[in-house]
């Protein structure tokens, strides 16, 4: 699974406002919604995540990938994309503030391996990053990740699924 | 030797530290066995790894183990994973 066929187009919003990270988070659920991988419990239990475990889903400078464990309230694998017109503070000591949050939603625990390395190569991509942060719209957002997968896939990856 | 990385749910966060910190260890070449694991099962996990690798807000939560455990700041920087992983195996 690559990180274009997991992202449909109504899982995506560019330029969203959010007055702080429970509101940035519940637009990630709402684009997991929308693009059919889960129903609205998985929102909050996203939030509740990490209400208990405090912010340790921003793992890089202004990246929130938001997430709870496989349930019924997970549908399919998926994901969603939020990008932020204006950055919110998610207590963060090392990465805060967070302008894109990426919501996850799996299955199982291994099945979605594949689309993880491509969107950890955008997210580290540092220029890549800036350019899906600054997409107006959706559409553009999804070409630039498929523009990026492509170049990535020459660049030869481990194919999915095998051990290293 | 065995390196654990450890997140809240064991799905996300975890396995994108996992992934880099193969790689750090392939540029490093270092033969070592990486396994993602939520908080739950990572103090039991942690008694047979070496190194856990987890992020600063989830570190106190692992708590006392014999393990050596490394605070990452950016898990999608290779680099940082790198230079604290050649610090810990030296």
């Amino acid at each position: 699974m690559t990180l274009a066929d997991s992202l449909p187009l109504e899982a995506v919003r560019t330029r969203a406002h959010a007055a702080d990270w429970r509101e940035a988070i519940r637009l990630a659920g709402d684009g997991l919604v929308a693009g059919g991988a889960t129903t609205d419990e998985y929102t909050q239990e996203m939030i509740d995540t990490v209400e208990r475990l405090g912010p340790y889903i921003v793992i890089a400078p202004g990246f929130a990938l938001a997430h709870s464990r496989p349930s019924p309230a997970v549908l399919r694998t998926g994901l969603s994309w939020v990008s932020l017109a204006e950055p919110v503070e998610f207590g963060s000591e090392q990465n805060d503030p967070v302008s894109v949050v990426v919501g996850l939603a799996a299955t199982d625990h291994d099945g979605h391996i594949g689309m993880m390395a491509e969107l950890a190569g955008a997210i580290g991509d540092e220029a890549l990053f800036a350019r899906l942060k600054d997409a107006e719209t959706p559409e553009q957002l999804l070409e630039e990740l498929r523009a990026a997968g492509s170049a990535a896939q020459d660049a030869a990856t481990p194919p999915e699924g095998e051990t290293p | 030797m065995k390196i654990i990385t450890v997140c809240g749910m064991g799905i996300g966060t975890s396995v994108l530290l996992k992934m880099n910190a193969e790689k750090a260890l392939r540029g490093l070449g270092v033969d070592a066995d990486v396994e993602a694991a939520d908080i739950g099962t990572a103090r039991g996990a942690a008694r047979t790894a070496e190194i856990v690798l987890t992020s600063a807000d989830l570190a106190d939560e692992i708590g006392d183990v014999p393990a050596k455990v490394i605070v990452i700041n950016n898990f999608t920087n290779t680099e940082e994973i790198t230079s604290k992983l050649t610090e810990a195996l030296s």
